[in-house]
């Protein structure tokens, strides 16, 4: 393929700090400006590399949070003995650069033409590229039937809250809290276990597109649960993160 | 040290192989299982980066990074299929 040779290698470029907006707690959106980007899919990530003085470096890997066509922007937790997500969170502004590469993956990405139903299952801030896909998914006009499952420990470390309220138009979203539940709570509580997924999951006869992401030991139950349930696990994607 | 999957180093491959690679096919020269790149599972920094099948646990690939050069060790897969032909 003549047109695949001539694409460029990735290399590591220099982006903008657009802005910085508090999502919850210990949560923050980072919008960038990142000269001669070639666009992203829902579902990419970037890696991001900081360098201190003495010239160590460390590289972490974000999710995207927007759309395909949306300027780019990173969702990072706070992790308080993390190397990196403590400076992007707390010390980063608007006008700082950041050293980046990207966008990476053609496995965790959803575009409309791969249809559904999507079933998307999220813990922690393994919300963001199942967001970037749900962001594509109303972007694009797309009719495909969504169900999202959102595992948080408490509501307040719910990231994308009110955006996730407001979907409608095919899609489900679905709550469920891990350690504490505020009075009056309607959503569900406890782990994204098997009982839980049987209610909330598409039948495997309707030959679902599942998108798992989270910490390790979240995405190994679940996915496991799934294939319990029928799930065939070619359909069912999944994204780990560790906690460094 | 908590396992990854191959999505986490989809940045490193590119480097390496100049195109996307969490979505090409690998087959396990140990017991023969096929999957992706991306649902492999994956230890950063052992040192070195060390990726295991999902299946039997063997080692299917090995990327050490040492002043500036990549070394790449492959010999754990039968098989690693972009689908690009070529």
């Amino acid at each position: 393929m003549a047109t695949a040779a001539v694409r460029g290698r990735l290399i590591w470029q220099t982006a903008t700090v657009t802005s910085v907006t508090t999502e919850t707690d210990a949560v923050r959106t980072i919008g960038l400006d990142v000269p001669d980007w070639p666009g992203h899919q829902a579902g990419q990530h970037l890696d991001v590399r900081l360098t201190a003085e003495d010239g160590y470096t460390a590289e972490r890997s974000y999710s995207i949070a927007t759309a395909a066509g949306e300027p780019v922007a990173i969702t990072v937790e706070r992790l308080d003995d993390g190397e990196v997500s403590p400076y992007l969170t707390e010390e980063l502004r608007a006008g700082d650069q950041l050293e980046l590469r990207g966008p990476i993956g053609g496995w965790f990405v959803w575009d409309t033409s791969d249809g559904g139903p999507l079933l998307l299952v999220a813990g922690g801030s393994g919300i963001v590229p199942l967001r970037a896909i749900l962001r594509h998914r109303q972007r694009t006009g797309s009719d495909v039937p969504a169900r999202l499952l959102y595992s948080s420990r408490t509501l307040a470390d719910v990231i994308y809250h009110s955006e996730l309220d407001q979907c409608r138009d095919g899609v489900e979203v679905s709550y469920t809290l891990t350690r504490s539940q505020p009075p009056g709570w309607t959503g569900y509580s406890g782990r994204a276990d098997a009982a839980l997924l049987g209610k909330i999951a598409w039948p495997a006869s309707q030959h679902p597109l599942t998108f798992v992401c989270g910490p390790t030991s979240f995405v190994e139950a679940v996915a496991g649960s799934l294939v319990a349930l029928g799930y065939p696990a070619g359909r069912v994607k999944t994204e780990r993160f560790g906690g460094t | 040290m908590v396992a990854l999957d191959g999505n986490s180093i989809g940045g490193l491959l590119l480097e390496v192989f100049g195109t996307d690679m969490t979505a090409a096919q690998t087959i396990c020269a140990t017991c023969g299982a096929a999957a992706p790149v991306a649902e492999t599972v994956v230890y950063l920094r052992v040192p070195g980066t060390v990726v295991r099948c999902r299946t039997c646990g063997s080692v299917l690939m090995i990327i050490a990074q040492i002043r500036g050069m990549s070394c790449v060790d492959l010999s754990g897969m039968s098989a690693l299929d972009t689908g690009q032909g070529g």
